[in-house]
């Protein structure tokens, strides 16, 4: 008996709601562009300069002592959270670990051996059985950089890959798949403006990731469509879009359980250092499957595709460049 | 197409088998790597012990012995990155300028007047002539002082630029001249932080150029960045200034080529010097941590012949005069000179204790820094935290690995064994390209290994739902699974190569962890590429060959 996620033979009507679904991934856009003007994102250090120290101690965290006895330095905003790792829970290990940032200090490139000096002390008044695993600090200058870095790296990505679509497909497919990224992007940073998750370096590569993965299936179904094109050379676009994903959808479904299987163990696993960046692969292989399906494909159907190709050429349609065989 | 010829079965094993041998050793990372330390040690020259070579041998000398580097954050450590202020230099520059300024003006006294040097901002050169209209000679003169400047970009380009200002004379650096020095001053700052990172004996440190002006250090092992940083330490300059006077008022009005400084621990001390330093660091060719009569720390120093002699000449015509010894802009000491020092060697007395004089004996004779660095960025990983996050990153791993066999068994039957074959060897053929190009493992890289095994199925999947279609449409199975490949190819090479893209992008521009979680990635998907088109294909045409089945079920 073999494990189905999929019927074999599904015939469902993607584009029966295609209004809906558009209307409320254009909705969750606007939502996600409005929550990122209006709380922001919370910016790690990488982006924002300052200093986080992580401490560890035998006794509980406790924010409010930690809090008075880092007051009388004067180091401006400062934030401590505990830090919760699922893993510790499951095994019922005590894990007294919480998570110090401080801002940037004024005139300070990188925090000065004093100031951490000074913290350490504090807090080792408070309890003397805490220890610092990891401390980073970052200035200003340097996150102003990673930040620009940042944002190239996405544009160039999204960029390159549209040209690449463009170039083994027609530019309807181009326009779909992109579309199809940055709504992945946005709704990523949407939520983690919602969230409050910390966003930092670690985050844009996985932003990237799921560009590179949400692609992936856009790209299988996009395959499918330009051979179904081949094909069924009289059918109506949106019959043959809707074949063309029912017949993927078994292996979208199987591929994006297997990666999910894999980020799960390493979100509930992996320990809490990479916890946001698994988390925005999780969010992203989610949304990245939707997104291929309903927004991609029914871009595609809303711009239509030129089927006259094969009068010209060699009979393959939607295609430009495509001739890889195996 | 399920035909392979002997030389490509010969060939995409000899891959694996090759993949796999690479991979090997880091299954028994420690061991490996105290043998390697062991052969490397040996390899010195230092005589053979029988515990070494007993260490050297837990890893047979034939196997590759290659590990995948692991990052600070998986190892522990600290990271720095520093900006060196290369303007620091061009005040030095310019200043060497004005021997060669004066006596070229000197020879002119007749026509330009006298001549007298005025303070004015540290990067120029000021010069005020008493027969301003004599000016055209005088910048003719010092202009004839320009020697051509050795660059590719500028060429024809001398060393300064030379302007009037009213009756003053203007040296300053030109453009490029300066970017000339700062070509200097950045190779030197590396020099000198390596050795003095070396001296102090850490393994592996990593110390590379970033751009025009910054130095990344990383150091495996190190307690914290602050130790690092103590390390690499101070500007260590070290110079001998003839004292004029002492004083205890901070504002005291210095005249021109006169620097006022602090004592290094007498809070309300401060000395008046001559701006020119006698002797500097450069003359220094030893310096050694060691006690003075009182049995205080101290540090004994050598000069070179040319500051040797310099020194004795000065010490037997300022006999009872006192001169200081500046380090960094302090005075750690300004003896009275009791005698004729010749010889060049002596001792520098301060407030020091044993570690602070060892540590600044190491600086001192590892060089001076040219300039000041200033730190950018730094980060502390300790090893715990590193080695929780080994342990967490593998057992993600292979839960991870474990569940998607299972669920690829459950899913496919005997294909999935096939797929599950082709995993194991991917994961394999990763860990042995990454030892074989000697790339660092890092957190993200693990997940990036993690997110692989996930997405390395999806190759296998496309092929395998393939065949299924093509079965339905009532194919044989030999021809199903011909046509499996044949159609799913383009969607494979397509969906891989969009995916490749993102991780070269994040390569070319991540930093740090960022460009380890591309690494694994990227070579992630080359791997799955070929275990999914070639691995799997061959498998079952090897099962296909040996049993034949009428019917397969997929």
């Amino acid at each position: 008996m073999r494990l189905k996620l999929v019927p074999s033979d599904t015939s469902l009507d993607f584009f029966k709601l295609s209004k809906m679904t558009l209307g409320a991934s254009a909705l969750a856009m606007i939502a996600s562009v409005v929550l990122f003007f209006m709380i922001g994102l919370n910016y790690g250090i990488d982006f924002k300069g300052g200093t986080t120290i992580r401490t560890d101690a035998q006794n509980p965290v406790d924010i409010v002592a930690y809090r008075a006895a880092l007051e009388p330095l004067g180091l401006g905003d400062v934030s401590i959270t505990q830090v919760i790792d699922p893993a510790a829970q499951l095994t019922g290990a005590t894990s007294n670990v919480s998570q110090i940032r401080i801002e940037a200090q004024e005139g300070a490139e990188a925090a000065t051996v004093e100031t951490i000096k000074a913290v350490k002390n504090a807090l080792i008044e408070v309890d003397p059985t805490m220890s610092f695993p990891q401390i980073d600090s970052v200035g200003p200058k340097v996150s102003g950089e990673l930040i620009q870095t940042a944002v190239i790296a996405v544009v160039l990505a999204i960029s390159a890959v549209l040209f690449y679509i463009w170039l083994r497909f027609e530019w309807q497919f181009s326009v779909g798949a992109v579309a199809a990224l940055v709504h992945d992007v946005v709704l990523t940073i949407g939520v983690f403006s919602l969230l409050q998750i910390k966003f930092d370096l670690a985050i844009i590569a996985a932003l990237l990731t799921i560009v590179g993965y949400s692609l992936n299936d856009t790209v299988v179904v996009f395959d499918r469509v330009r051979e179904n094109l081949r094909k069924y050379k009289a059918k109506p676009l949106k019959d043959v879009l809707n074949q063309s994903i029912n017949e993927t959808l078994s292996r979208t479904v199987m591929t994006s359980v297997t990666t999910l299987i894999a980020l799960i163990s390493l979100f509930v696993l992996g320990g809490d250092v990479i916890h946001g960046f698994v988390f925005a692969m999780i969010w992203g292989v989610i949304v990245g499957t939707y997104s291929s399906v309903f927004v991609a494909s029914a871009i595609l159907l809303r711009l239509g595709v030129k089927r006259d190709w094969d009068k010209i050429d060699d009979g393959r349609a939607g295609t430009q460049f495509a001739n890889i065989d195996a | 197409m399920l035909q392979f010829s002997f030389s490509k079965k010969l060939l995409i094993w000899a891959v694996c088998a090759i993949g796999i041998l690479m991979a090997a050793p880091n299954l028994f990372y420690t061991s490996v790597e105290q043998s390697n330390d062991a052969e490397a040690t040996l390899a010195t020259g230092v005589p053979a012990t029988p515990e070494l070579t007993a260490i050297a041998g837990q890893w047979p000398a034939w196997m590759p012995s290659a590990l995948v580097n692991l990052g600070l954050d998986l190892r522990g450590g600290a990271h720095l990155l520093a900006e060196v202020q290369v303007e620091d230099v061009y005040a030095e520059r310019i200043d060497s300028y004005w021997p060669e300024v004066r006596d070229a003006l000197r020879a002119e006294r007749v026509t330009i007047g006298t001549i007298r040097r005025q303070d004015g901002a540290d990067t120029d050169l000021r010069v005020r002539i008493s027969k301003p209209e004599a000016m055209d000679t005088a910048l003719a003169k010092v202009r004839a002082l320009a020697s051509p400047v050795a660059s590719l970009s500028n060429v024809g380009a001398t060393d300064i630029d030379v302007s009037a200002e009213g009756a003053d004379i203007i040296v300053r650096l030109s453009e490029a001249e300066r970017l000339a020095t700062d070509q200097r001053t950045m190779a030197q700052s590396l020099e000198i932080i390596r050795r003095r990172v070396d001296e102090a004996g850490t393994r592996e440190p990593t110390i590379q150029r970033q751009g025009d002006r910054r130095v990344l250090i990383q150091v495996p092992g190190i307690g914290s960045a602050e130790e690092l940083k103590e390390l690499i330490g101070k500007t260590a300059k070290l110079t001998f200034h003839p004292v004029l006077s002492r004083t205890s008022d901070p504002d005291t009005r210095v005249q021109s080529r006169q620097i006022l400084l602090p004592d290094a621990q007498d809070q309300g001390l401060f000395y008046v010097l001559e701006k020119t330093a006698t002797i500097t660091g450069d003359h220094l060719v030893d310096a050694q941590p060691s006690f003075d009569q009182n049995n205080q720390a101290a540090i004994s120093f050598r000069l070179n012949p040319t500051g040797g002699r310099v020194f004795g000449e000065y010490t037997a015509s300022n006999i009872g005069q006192a001169f200081a010894i500046v380090l960094d802009e302090e005075v750690l000491s300004a003896p009275t000179i009791q005698s004729h020092i010749p010889g060049g060697s002596g001792i520098i007395t301060g407030q020091f204790d044993v570690a602070e004089s060892t540590k600044l004996a190491i600086q001192l004779r590892a060089g001076a820094l040219p300039a000041k660095v200033v730190y950018l960025e730094e980060r502390t990983i300790g090893p715990e935290l590193g080695q929780d996050s080994i342990d967490a990153g593998a057992l993600a791993c292979i839960v991870a690995f474990i569940t998607v066999l299972i669920f690829m068994v459950l899913s496919y039957g005997l294909f999935g064994v096939f797929a599950n074959i082709a995993l194991i060897i991917n994961v394999g053929l990763i860990f042995g390209l990454l030892s074989m190009i000697g790339a660092t493992l890092t957190l993200p890289g693990i997940a990036g290994i993690v997110l692989t095994i996930g997405m390395a199925v999806d190759a296998n999947v496309l092929v395998f739902e393939r065949i299924r279609e093509e079965l339905k449409g009532g194919k044989n199975p030999v021809r199903a699974i011909e046509l499996g490949y044949e159609r799913a190819f383009s969607a494979i090479i397509d969906a891989n190569i969009t995916t490749l893209i993102a991780a070269v992008i994040l390569f070319v521009m991540g930093s740090g962890p960022v460009r380890g979680f591309a690494i694994t990635l990227g070579l992630g998907i080359v791997t799955s590429v070929f275990t999914a088109i070639w691995v799997t294909r061959l498998v079952i045409s090897i099962y296909m060959e040996r049993r034949r089945p009428k019917e397969i079920e997929v």
